[in-house]
């Protein structure tokens, strides 16, 4: 069998496999960005409880295995009688795990701002919440994005796991088509290079134009 | 946290209250004293310059006034109002959070590294204040500003963002916004410091103006002894944490009486 051959006889199952790999890719980033803000800001809370929280959770996440916590997540929060499909459990998991070191991010970004405009936002008598979402987070957000293009890389590798638990992601078919076929050359040189494409060609350029356009709202570049 | 709280009076009363009081005001910062024991009273449409060598406790003065630092002891009152404190249950106790806003939203202040929000233009950071602190309309806030900007001398680049704006013109860009909310005591730290020596008239100018045109009380620290002079209605000279010696520019620049602010006056007019 060439390898013409080959992906005329799989390239459908590939094609099906890459579209779910990217929804999940979506839904993970999503879910990491979300939690990266919402606990990134906790940790940096006045409130002791909301501190704590986020503590755990960034603790719990960065500290044990992203396999691990796909394999609770499904098959162990049943017992706790959350019982997800395995599509919601696979982006759900990565979401979680790289949102815990997205939350670093922002905590570091959010720091980062110069205290010049903490200071004058308070001398303009800005209200805190009004501080924060004006005047510090939109400048996080620039500091922050070089390092969230590098996540976001790690996001769409981490994916690749959730064929563990049978979601029909690329990696999925991929390891079905080398069991049946035993081309593994074949089918795994072929993943490697869509998951190469992906990473270099959309999601790199994307996020460099997202930092280009940040910069210029900015009026840096 | 200040003693005898009780010592202190729950709001001055009379003719003539100060706009601004620092009463028995001690700043520490771990063992070290900033400010020891400060009393100073600033009238109503008063300009007050604060002079005095680096590290003295000039800047802390003003940061206190805008709520930027806490104060160790003493109380300091706004208007006859305390700000550091508030009373409760016929005694002062310290400000919460909404006291300080209140009292707060009467000082504005310009930086010495201005500290413009880089994300807006020059009229995005006038506006900015009016609209989400005062809640005026984003019209009303947009001709407030643009007359105000417009007075600094900054309209041609009210669409600039600050990167594209030199320092004196980044400057004049903060006083409007500080303005834009009007206070009525405007503190000035050292805000033609970080300037090229060409640009510092165009930011002097303005604070002239101010002074010829508005009522404003105004407390400023500057290193330009000439503008000092000319400008201020008193001159306060900052040594260690205290006042060692205050007057008119006239008296405290060509009589002072201390052996201090002779050798410091000496050694900045030599010093340019
Ligand atoms: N956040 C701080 N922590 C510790 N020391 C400080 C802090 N801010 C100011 N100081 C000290 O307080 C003193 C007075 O500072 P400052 O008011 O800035 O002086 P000035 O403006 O007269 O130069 C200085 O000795 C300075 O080092
Ligand atoms: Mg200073």
């Amino acid at each position: 069998m060439t390898y013409i051959e080959f992906l005329d006889v799989y390239g459908g199952r590939l094609i099906d496999g890459t579209i779910v790999t990217i929804y999940q890719f979506f839904l993970a980033t999503f879910v990491a960005v979300a939690a990266a803000l919402a606990f990134g800001l906790m940790r940096l809370s006045q409130n002791l409880m909301l501190r704590a929280v986020a503590v755990a959770y960034i603790e719990f996440f960065r500290g044990t295995s992203l396999l691990v916590q796909l394999f609770w997540i499904f098959f162990v929060l049943p017992l706790f009688g959350i019982t997800l499909d395995k599509f919601t459990a696979g982006f759900l998991a990565v979401g979680l795990n790289m949102g815990a070191y997205g939350a670093e991010l922002v905590r570091g970004a959010v720091l980062a701002v110069p205290k010049g405009q903490w200071e004058a936002a308070l001398a303009l008598n800005m209200a805190p919440h009004n501080r924060m979402r004006r005047i510090i987070l939109p400048q996080a957000f620039v500091i922050m994005l070089p390092p969230w293009g590098n996540l976001i890389i790690e996001i769409l590798k981490g994916t690749a796991l959730v064929a563990l638990i049978a979601v029909a992601d690329l990696m999925f078919e991929v390891r079905q088509i080398n069991i049946t076929t035993f081309l593994s050359a074949e089918s795994f040189g072929t993943a490697i290079v869509i998951y190469y494409v992906i990473a270099r060609f959309f999601v790199t350029p994307g996020m460099r134009g997202l930092e280009r356009l940040m910069n210029r709202r900015i009026g840096k570049a | 946290m200040t003693e005898n709280l009780e010592s202190y009076p729950l709001s001055l009363e009379g003719d003539g209250i100060p706009m601004v009081r620092f009463q028995n005001v001690t700043k520490r910062y771990g063992a070290l004293v900033v400010l020891n024991q400060l009393d100073l009273d600033v009238s109503a449409g008063e300009m007050v310059t604060i002079i005095g060598p680096s590290g003295s406790g000039k800047t802390t003065v003003l940061r206190m006034l805008m709520t930027l630092e806490t104060i160790d002891d003493g109380v300091i009152y706004v208007e006859g109002e305390p700000l550091t404190h508030m009373e409760r249950n016929g005694g002062l106790v310290p400000a919460n959070s909404s006291h300080l806003r209140r009292i707060r939203s009467k000082i504005g202040m310009c930086f010495q590294h201005f500290n413009l929000f880089p994300h807006m233009t020059a009229l995005g950071n006038c506006m900015e204040g009016p609209v989400q602190v005062l809640g005026l309309p984003r019209k009303e806030a947009e001709e407030r500003s643009l007359e105000l900007l417009d007075m600094v001398g900054m309209i041609d680049k009210r669409d600039q963002h600050p990167s594209r704006l030199s320092g004196g013109q980044q400057q004049r860009v903060a006083i409007a916004r500080a303005l834009a909310m009007r206070p009525k005591v405007m503190l000035f730290d050292e805000v033609t410091s970080a300037l090229d020596p060409e640009v510092i008239s165009e930011v002097t100018g303005v604070i002239k103006h101010l002074v010829d045109t508005h009522n404003l009380t105004m407390l400023m620290v500057t290193h330009q002894m000439g503008f000092a002079k000319e400008i201020s209605d008193r001159v306060c000279f900052f040594f260690d944490g205290a006042i060692e010696e205050q007057g008119t520019p006239t008296k405290l620049f060509e009589n002072p009486e201390r052996e201090r602010t002779q050798q410091f006056l000496n050694a900045v007019l030599h010093a340019n």
